[in-house]
């Protein structure tokens, strides 16, 4: 059975790390033996990597908004963000482009907010040396918050609005990244909660109804997200409100919004003079 | 949902709605049909319709009619594809009343003249519904090994499918039943726990009554 709340999930975890109670939940819930559970975990890790590692900075997507940010964000740049975090944006930017390029992208949760997970867990890896079974342990931390965002709230923009989308992945990146630092599953919890609380109300406008304006640039916005809320929780900032309930909030908000606000192309940014103009175009 | 509903899938982008559940019931297609259709209609409805070339709705569906999976780096390049493989693609719009927004109509035909037609949504995260086959309802995702038989509607049907079942230790997660008009043709869509074994298909097949028997199985989609 999956998990649906972030207590449960804890509660599981007493006597276990978090994303063994993840791994052993969904050998259960599927029938299938670790090894299986693993070995599809770790595809999905290794697929991650060719966006950032084989970036073509010459790939436009169909409407040819999008391409080429990625490489701009390589080299020292103008020195207000240190490398570590110009690696992290770089990595958003490139897996977003490569989505909006039809090439192959992981979805986590979804293909429009795809480059939050690898944005932050790449960079992360080769600075602190980390084994890639450290990070697939990582991905089941992600996983498990992110099928309590699921079950309790919504990843679909269509549904939640981006909240749904980019808030989800920056929340299950927070929480991977506690697990990565040594962090425990309350501070995993904290750090969840703080990432969505940022990102409640955030609406989906795309461009032309198309995941490439504002969808590109929101991961970078999602995975700073998660490194701060992150270090948040890891430096013992607690959320005032429980995680569960911040969930909860979520879907509340996502039902409030009206479907302008969710995937349509029909408000925000896609119902500017600009966006429409862009659309008229296509 | 399991936790790979939420993780995954690996897929060509851009939407997992619109380009990966795009693929997969182009696949589902093809599955159902028995081979490569020759000839293929697309009709996109909804969201399809509006957004669909932007997100590769249309390549998607064709490359899924290929064979392709949705992480198939090929898939940009499908109608090319299609084109040489001799398959010939229509696209075009459509309105179905009360369907889901991200819906399709495929016409296909395969190399010896047999047709199908399916009414299938893309219902987010990749997921798929067949929503009707040859204008019957039926309602199904692929997730679970799937049993589509089309047989005569008349008394007794369901007890000879179940009972060939029941003897193959194949175990009936749901069933639903479908039907154009009484003493017409019937549609039943089996979902079971275990994979339906070739030898229990081949027995579907010969018994008098059914039609057509498409097994279905998750591995293979």
């Amino acid at each position: 059975m999956a998990f649906s709340s972030v207590e449960g999930l804890l509660a599981a975890a007493r006597t276990r790390p978090i994303w063994e109670a993840v791994l052993e939940d969904d050998c259960t819930d599927r029938g299938v033996d670790r090894k299986r559970s693993l070995a599809q975990m770790s595809a999905l890790w290794a697929a991650m990597a060719p966006p950032v590692a084989e970036y073509d900075p010459a790939a436009r997507s169909h409407s040819g908004l999008i391409g080429g940010a990625g490489a701009l964000l390589e080299g020292e740049g103008p020195g207000l963000c240190p490398p570590f975090l110009r690696q992290v944006m770089a990595a958003a930017l490139k897996t977003g482009e490569c989505n909006a390029c039809m090439k192959r992208i992981v979805a986590a949760p979804t293909a429009g907010s795809s480059g939050v997970l690898p944005a932050v867990l790449i960079p992360l890896q080769a600075r602190d040396s980390l084994k890639d079974e450290q990070m697939v342990e990582a991905l089941y931390v992600a996983a498990g918050f992110g099928q309590v965002i699921a079950t309790r709230a919504s990843i679909s923009g269509a549904e939640g609005g981006c909240q749904a989308e980019v808030g989800s992945a920056s929340a299950m990146a927070a929480a991977a990244l506690v697990h990565l630092m040594g962090g425990t599953g309350e501070q995993m919890a904290h750090a969840c909660a703080l990432a969505l609380a940022n990102t409640l109300g955030l609406v989906c406008d795309p461009v032309a109804g198309l995941v490439e304006v504002p969808c590109v640039t929101r991961n970078v916005m999602g995975a700073m997200n998660a490194l701060s809320c992150a270090e948040l929780a890891l430096s013992g900032v607690q959320s005032a409100i429980p995680c569960d309930e911040v969930i909860d909030a979520m879907r509340s908000v996502g039902e409030a919004l009206p479907a302008s606000l969710r995937e349509t192309g029909g408000g925000g940014l896609a119902a500017t003079p600009t966006g429409r103009r862009i659309a008229e175009g296509m | 949902m399991n936790i790979f509903d939420i993780m995954g899938p690996i897929m060509v982008g851009p939407s997992s709605s619109h380009t990966a559940g795009a693929a997969r019931i182009g696949y589902m297609t093809r599955r159902l049909l028995g081979s490569q259709p020759v000839k293929a209609e697309l009709l996109l409805h909804g969201s399809f319709a509006a957004t669909g070339a932007g997100h590769g709705t249309d390549k998607a569906l064709a490359a899924g009619l290929l064979g392709m999976r949705p992480d198939d780096p090929r898939l940009p390049r499908s109608f090319e594809l299609a084109a040489q493989a001799g398959m010939e693609l229509t696209l075009g719009k459509t309105v179905l009343r009360g369907a889901h927004p991200n819906t399709v109509l495929l016409r296909v035909e395969d190399g010896k003249g047999k047709r199908l037609e399916v009414v299938a949504s893309s219902l987010g995260g990749g997921r798929v519904k067949v929503c009707s086959i040859d204008g019957l309802d039926a309602s199904f995702t692929g997730e679970l090994p799937t049993l589509i038989i089309r047989n005569e509607d008349r008394p007794g049907m369901v007890a000879e499918v179940s009972a060939i079942l029941s003897r193959r230790r194949v175990n009936i997660a749901a069933m639903q039943l479908y039907r154009n008009t009484r003493g017409g043709l019937a549609v039943m869509v089996i979902e079971s726990d275990q994979p339906v074994w070739e030898a229990a298909v081949e027995e579907l097949r010969a018994c008098p009554g059914i039609q057509r028997v498409t097994c279905l199985t998750p591995e293979e989609e």
